[in-house]
């Protein structure tokens, strides 16, 4: 049989084009990851994983919960106890929405060693769902009528607060002066005067101290420390991050429940030292919009936003905090803002350098705070050789002045549009998140963190570490010089606020610098507004 | 043969070559590139057949689903581009445009992923899974491509 020239063209003619496609796809693919390869060894960065926590072993410790409201329940299902009101809405909620993980997630959580002992809250309701939920036969729980009465039973080892702010420090203090191991809500104080007092009491005591800034333990954050370290986006002089809410959940307007008399709350007890006024609902569960029990934005969500970057960059206390805003959104009788900026100055504050010494120095962190308007706006750190998106997701783009990347630049190895790194522990897992204002809190991080693909309650991990320095020792990730900073950063952006004018630290003598005239914690409390461009609220 | 026929046979030679083209290099792209994997376009499959999909993208399944794809895609585009066997790889082509196309099926109300211009029922998948109807009825490999060996293999057999 012969084979004409025209038949071996006809019979082989794919070969040539088979041979073309796959060189070409092969080429493609591998020159794209060795430039990748390049980038990624240049920066050297090393994705963080979870540090590994002692176990808890030995009896159980006995905790007891001081607020039992909206904190207190999520704090105690990072514990471990769900109610068995939650349990029934989850199961709703996921015959609904198959996606939702929340059930399954809590489930699954590992089991701390920890004995539920005591609960107390002022709100009988509230009181009584904890015990109806978790009581049991083998474990009795008791309803202790004031904190003191819980801290001195001798039934309690440690304790978590989840009360309005201006019950969190004279709790803690008095917890940590008879050793009792205390957890936190932020922001750790309500006064100057009372952070000083906290400080020196947490120094004092045997006990352990941890501030619930959660997202501690969030990956992203550890492994954008390693990033910031490496001098990898230069030196950073401008830092944004946001507040977008636009919900009445997100605007602190709870539900008042139909049961809450002055026969079930214990009304004196819940106004302590703050000013006296006749039974109000909407102040009891609505606490956080007004001065005298919450701090609004600048306690409230702001110090989240500070101490994320605070864990980042270990920044410190600003040198000077300038603050505006009003009630823009929610005219209903509140007078804490609902808008707020903030400007922290760091001038002294350097991430590393790529240009000659000394020319950078310096930078702003700046919040901008809505409750009227939902647009996710994401926090951003800026560098003189590139930027990083910052939340449970790290993005990194070069930037297009960069010193450090100029060769890559101009060979187009790098395009200031395309990310040079990106951080996604979370790649394998879709989610659903019921609400905005979760969705709110996910995306910064705050909620959750992901190991080895499977989503973690941040929460848990971070009441898992205090659990387990209480029984092996070592230091908590959010302790008293971490709250000391929180605290003292959320107060100097309130005064500003109050006072209109910029209230600057003194790093010498540790103190906010006094002002002539002015009592600053009389300021920070008083539910009137102090200068005179207010509207008149309350 | 009349001349139109003639020039169908031209045509869907060039069909089958231009498939092929596209399956291969797919396949290759995926096949040198170990982070390549098919788990986000599963695990966000939409419409009737969403948890068939998203059972796929399972961890004890991903590898498997991944593999298959892959080896799949690099076979249609052989079998297609040099004319051999075309007719189990239009089938095999039709198999996995199918899947494509109800994974993420240009439904009115369903949420479009990823996808460049706008398609109403009919998308670029559902095209070319019928393109592919055609190479498989009108083989086109003994006109060009190894099967014009294997025709003369087979003649000579016959003779002998």
């Amino acid at each position: 049989m012969k084979w004409t020239r025209r038949d071996l063209l006809k019979g082989l003619g794919g070969l040539p084009i088979l041979g073309a496609v796959w060189w070409a796809g092969a080429a493609s693919t591998v020159g794209k990851r060795k430039e990748r390869t390049a980038i990624l060894e240049q920066l050297n960065i090393t994705p963080s994983l979870p540090t590994a926590v002692p176990g808890i072993s030995g009896d159980p410790i006995r905790i007891g919960i001081i607020g039992f409201g909206i904190r207190g329940e999520q704090l105690c299902r990072s514990l471990g106890f769900a109610t068995k009101e939650w349990i029934a809405d989850m199961e709703l909620e996921v015959q609904e929405n198959p996606n939702n993980k929340g059930l399954e997630d809590f489930l699954k959580q590992e089991k701390l060693n920890v004995q539920l002992a005591g609960v107390c809250d002022i709100f009988d309701v509230r009181a009584e769902k904890a015990l109806n939920s978790f009581s049991t036969s083998e474990n009795k729980i008791k309803r202790y009528a004031t904190y003191k009465e819980m801290i001195h039973s001798g039934d309690i080892d440690a304790i978590i607060i989840a009360t309005p702010d201006h019950w969190h420090a004279p709790m803690a203090i008095e917890a940590l002066n008879n050793n009792i191991h205390v957890y936190i809500e932020k922001p750790m104080t309500h006064t100057i005067a009372e952070t000083y007092h906290l400080r020196d009491a947490a120094h004092k005591s045997k006990a352990v101290l941890a501030v619930g800034h959660q997202h501690r333990q969030t990956l992203s954050f550890r492994t954008a420390k390693d990033i910031v370290d490496k001098g990898t986006l230069g030196h950073v002089s401008l830092i944004q991050t946001n507040t977008n809410r636009n919900s009445d959940n997100g605007a602190w307007n709870y539900e008042i429940h139909e049961k809450a008399n002055e026969q079930t709350i214990d009304w004196a007890q819940f106004l302590g030292t703050a000013p006296e006024i006749p039974f109000n609902k909407n102040h009891f569960f609505r606490w956080r919009k007004w001065w005298a029990y919450g701090s609004g934005l600048s306690g409230d969500l702001l110090t989240h936003d500070y101490d994320r970057l605070n864990c980042v960059l270990n920044m410190g206390i600003p040198e000077s905090v300038m603050a505006s805003g009003g009630v823009y959104t929610h005219n209903d009788g509140r007078n804490v803002p609902d808008v707020l900026q903030v400007n922290m100055e760091f001038p002294n504050f350097n991430t590393g350098s790529s240009q000659q010494p000394g020319k950078e120095r310096g930078m702003t962190f700046c919040y901008s705070a809505t409750l009227g308007n939902g647009f996710s706006r994401p926090t951003i750190l800026m560098g003189h050789d590139a930027t990083m998106e910052l939340g449970n997701r790290l993005t990194i783009w070069p930037d297009g002045g960069s010193t450090r990347y100029m060769e890559m630049l101009e060979s187009e190895k790098m395009n200031p549009r395309v990310p040079i790194y990106q951080y996604d522990p979370a790649s394998n897992s879709p989610d659903a998140v019921s609400s905005a204002t979760s969705q709110y809190f996910a995306d910064k991080g705050l909620m959750w963190t992901y190991i080895d693909g499977k989503r973690v309650d941040a929460t848990f991990l971070h009441m898992r570490e205090w659990l387990s320095v209480i029984a092996n020792g070592g230091t908590v990730s959010c302790g008293i010089k971490e709250g000391f900073e929180e605290a003292i950063a959320a107060h100097m952006a309130g005064l500003s606020w109050k006072l209109g004018r910029r209230i600057e630290w003194d790093p010498e003598l540790q103190i906010i610098k006094p002002i002539e005239g002015i009592d600053l914690d009389e300021v920070l409390l008083s539910n009137e507004m102090v200068t005179a461009d207010f509207i008149m609220v309350s | 043969m009349n001349q139109n026929q003639n020039k169908v046979t031209v045509v869907v030679t060039l069909l089958r070559v231009l498939i092929g083209w596209h399956f291969l290099y797919e396949g290759i792209l995926k096949m040198y590139n170990p982070d390549w994997t098919s788990y986000g376009y599963l695990a966000s499959a939409q419409g009737p057949l969403k948890s068939v999909f998203t059972a796929l993208a399972n961890d004890s399944s991903i590898a498997w689903v991944d593999t298959l794809n892959m080896a799949a895609l690099v076979i249609v585009g052989i079998t297609l581009i040099l004319g051999v066997f075309e007719r189990i790889g239009a089938i095999v082509g039709v198999g996995l445009l199918a899947m494509y196309y109800l994974s993420h099926p240009p439904f009115p109300g369903l949420t479009q992923l990823n996808v460049e211009g706008n398609y109403w029922f009919v998308n670029k998948n559902l095209i070319e899974l019928v393109a592919l109807l055609v190479v498989y009825y009108i083989p086109t490999g003994q006109r060009f491509g190894l099967g014009a060996f294997r025709k003369q293999k087979l003649a000579k057999t016959d003779v002998s």
